[in-house]
Order: C-alpha cells, then sequence, then structure tokens
C-alpha cells in the first residue's frame, strides 16, 4: 500500500501535478494571509492596533472574510451583459494564478521550466487585463467602465516600463528562462548592476498591480471602487485573489531577475558561505516576503497620484530611465566582454 | 511519449490552466448552492451613488485612452524585438550593440514625435 503510494506520488511530481496543487494552495492560503498582514501593518504603521477579534491577533481575519463573501448574495445588475459579467472574475483570477508555473522557488522546486519564461509571465499578465476590461464593461455602470479604461490605460502603460526594465537582467543572463536567470545570478545578484532597472521595474510594479500610491482604479473618494463596483459575493473575491495573486507574481518576478532567486546574499565572500547551507527556498520567500512588505509600507507612506501625474510618470520619466539602461548595460557589457 | 506538437515543458502550464479555471468555476458553483437569492428592483439597479441612471453607461469615452493604446501596441512590439536581441547579445558582441543602437535610435525618434505631437500629454 505504502509502496503503491510512493508511486503515485512520483508520477504526480513527475508530471508537475503535485507541484501545481502545492502551489496553488499555497497562493490561496496567503491571500487571506496577506490581506490581514496589510490591516495589520497599515494599522500599526498609524497607530493602532489592526483586527484582533477573529483568532489570536485577528489572524483568521481573512478567512473569516472569505466564508462571508462566499454566503452573500450575488447580484447581477438589470443592465448587465450576463455571460461576460460571469466570465470576467474567472478571467482576471485564472491568469494570475497560473502565472506562477514558471517561477522557480528553488533549484528543485518550479512547476515547468521553458525556454521563455520571461515572455510567458509578461503574456499571462496581460491577458489578466482582459478581466478587469469586460468587468468594466459587461457592468454597464459609469464608474465601473471609468475604472476599467483607467486600469487598462495603467496597466499598459506601465506594462512597457516593465518589458523593457526586464531587458536589462535578459542581456546578462542570456536566456529568458527564469532558472537559467536565477543560475546565472550564482556568483552574485544582477541588482547592483541593475539598480537603475530595479527602480524601474519596481515602481512599475506597484502601477501594475493597481496599488497604492498608483491605485486610481480604485480611488474610493471618486469611483466608489472602480471596474469592481457592481460585483457582490465570490465573484467580488475572486478579484481581490487575483490582485493578491498578482502582487505576488510581481515580487516573484523580482526576485528571480534582480534579487538572485534561491541564491543567498553575499555569494563573494568567503565569510558569507555559511549561508549557503540554508535552504534556497528560504531566500526566494524572504525575499518575496520583504518586497511584499514594502508594499504595504509605501501604501501607508505616500499620497495618492493624479491620474495626468501618473501618465506623465510612466510614459515620460520610466521609460526614457528604461531605454538609458539598456543602453548603458549594452556598452558596459561591449567593454567588459 | 506520443509524439505532440506542444513541447513536454509546457504540458504543465495546461494541466495548471485546467486546474484554475476548474477551481475558480467550481467554487462559483459551490457558492451558488450556498448563498441566498433574492433579487428586487432596487437591488438590480446600476449603482451611482443613490441616483437612478438616467442613461447607458457605454457612451463616448475621453479618446486620451484610444491614444494610449494606440502607442502601447507601438511600442510593446518594439520592447519584443528586444527580447531575443538581449538573450544573445552576449554572443554577437559589438555587432549586436551597433545593430540595437540603431534600432533604439529609431524608436527615440518616434518616441520624440509622439512626446512632440503631445500624445503624451493628458489634460
Amino acid at each position: 500500500m505504502g509502496e503503491q503510494l510512493m508511486v503515485l506520488v512520483k508520477l504526480l511530481w513527475q508530471y508537475s501535478v503535485l507541484q501545481i496543487v502545492i502551489v496553488m494552495s499555497f497562493t490561496l492560503m496567503m491571500v487571506p494571509l496577506l490581506t490581514w498582514a496589510e490591516r495589520k501593518v497599515i494599522g500599526h504603521m498609524q497607530v493602532r492596533m489592526g483586527p484582533m477579534r477573529v483568532g489570536f491577533h485577528g489572524i483568521l481575519q481573512g478567512i473569516a472574510d472569505g466564508i462571508k463573501l462566499l454566503l452573500k448574495e450575488n447580484i447581477i445588475p438589470a443592465g448587465a451583459d450576463r455571460p461576460i459579467f460571469i466570465l470576467a472574475p474567472i478571467l482576471s483570477l485564472v491568469p494570475a494564478l497560473i502565472a506562477f508555473s514558471v517561477i522557480p522557488f528553488d533549484s528543485w522546486f518550479y512547476i515547468t521550466d521553458i525556454n521563455i519564461a520571461v515572455l510567458y509571465v509578461l503574456a499571462i499578465a496581460s491577458v489578466g487585463t482582459y478581466g478587469i476590461i469586460l468587468a468594466g464593461w459587461a457592468s454597464n455602470s459609469s464608474y465601473a467602465l471609468l475604472g476599467a479604461l483607467r486600469s487598462a490605460a495603467q496597466v499598459i502603460s506601465y506594462e512597457l516600463a516593465i518589458g523593457m526594465a526586464l531587458v536589462g537582467p535578459l542581456m546578462m543572463a542570456g536566456t529568458l528562462s527564469l532558472v537559467g536567470i536565477t543560475k546565472a545570478q550564482a556568483q552574485g545578484w544582477f541588482l547592483p548592476y541593475q539598480i537603475v532597472g530595479f527602480v524601474v521595474y519596481y515602481i512599475a510594479m506597484l502601477a501594475e498591480t493597481n496599488r497604492a500610491p498608483f491605485d486610481l482604479p480604485e480611488a474610493e473618494t471618486e469611483l466608489v471602487a472602480g471596474f469592481h463596483v457592481e460585483y457582490s459575493g465570490m465573484r467580488f473575491a475572486f478579484f481581490f485573489i487575483a490582485e493578491y495573486a498578482n502582487m505576488m507574481v510581481v515580487t516573484a518576478m523580482a526576485t528571480v531577475m534582480f534579487l538572485g532567486g534561491w541564491n543567498p546574499p553575499f555569494q563573494g565572500f568567503e565569510a558569507a558561505h555559511f549561508l549557503q547551507k540554508i535552504p534556497g527556498i528560504f531566500w526566494f520567500f524572504g525575499k518575496m516576503f520583504f518586497l511584499l512588505f514594502t508594499f504595504l509600507w509605501v501604501r501607508a507612506t505616500f499620497p495618492r497620484f493624479r491620474y495626468d501625474q501618473l501618465m506623465k510618470l510612466g510614459w515620460k520619466v520610466l521609460i526614457p530611465l528604461a531605454l538609458a539602461n539598456i543602453v548603458m548595460t549594452g556598452v558596459i557589457l561591449a567593454i567588459r566582454g | 511519449m506520443p509524439e505532440t506538437t506542444i513541447p513536454a515543458n509546457y504540458l504543465p502550464i495546461i494541466i495548471f490552466l485546467v486546474i484554475a479555471f476548474l477551481f475558480g468555476t467550481f467554487t462559483l458553483f459551490f457558492g451558488y448552492l450556498l448563498r441566498p437569492s433574492s433579487p428586487n428592483t432596487d437591488k438590480l439597479a446600476a449603482y451611482e451613488c443613490g441616483n437612478p441612471p438616467f442613461m447607458d453607461s457605454r457612451s463616448k469615452v475621453f479618446v486620451r485612452y484610444y491614444l494610449v493604446a494606440v502607442m502601447f501596441v507601438l511600442f510593446d512590439l518594439e520592447v519584443v524585438f528586444l527580447y531575443p536581441w538581449a538573450v544573445v547579445y552576449r554572443k554577437l558582441g559589438l555587432f549586436a550593440l551597433g545593430e540595437m543602437l540603431l534600432f533604439i535610435l529609431i524608436l527615440l525618434f518616434g518616441y520624440a514625435y509622439a512626446w512632440r505631437k503631445g500624445a503624451l500629454e493628458w489634460d
């Protein structure tokens, strides 16, 4: 019996089904924890307690919210385009989840390694925009449509900056496979050489996931909630899960492209070699969680941008900076050979 | 292994796609079994902060959004062209640098033109 079980587990591992189930469960478990962490961290930054009632220091708050949303009535507005209205949340959630299929969490733990992984992640992230646009369109509400248009324009503008910022690390690594890019950083992270690229990527990833200070699509004081204003219950929860899953995807990408993925810091120093003994998966998640923490930190610190400022930053500052970074990287690599 | 047109590396992605889609539909169906449903006219009206909506919301939108979309298609294509170049850059050396400087120069020219014409303004 035990032997058969082992064979089954091995087979599932071989076909990546086991990894898929682990990664998906992990992502879906992280979402309630992240929402809790967000309220807790921002609460403490504003000198208040945050959630305290559900579980130890409110740690089960996210799960309680999830159960509440599951049991809520789902309203489809009378003027809505029903099939699209129902499809949009799924179309938003699925890309956010399957983007994880190429992220290498450790040298032995990833779902698959394809030779166009970076392009794959960018492409899948773009598909998520369809969910937003279709949700806004199908709702037949002015707020939803305005929010969706804003969100789509913002996401595609900053996607250019993300795409260009990633060219620098790609030139250094010489591969589009995320496993290959991580391995190329075994002797040192790309961060010190790609500091401009990292800054551009960091700002663009905040905007790409519609997070503060670029959370204009949700601007609660003017657009109520943006594209998902007409959504309720589990469908609303799907947009929420997608947003947090996207946050994890972009931070995981930053970890792989700039912060060395599963590699420990200070590889060049003899004294720091004991860090290699710590399993890579801890390094990966350590970096990723730190980046996620900075998301909350930024939200608690900066006021929201105005829409024209947002477009100006994306088109007139980040894109030229990213282009200059590409040229600089090219010149330096050509000189150093 | 049967002959397929999709490389084996991509199979897990398709499996993941199916699992994620099933998760989405199953969760919605599960919620459908549990949740109450008692619609009425007011509940189903579009939300406009308490005012009854007086027109179809799918009307004219700001033309800038269209412009941004066009610009995005242009520049995103250029980024896609940069990727294969970036991957083989170290193998091609100086030749690749010259070629790319030329490409980026043309790109910059288009960018400067769009800027001059005010396509990047938002007022």
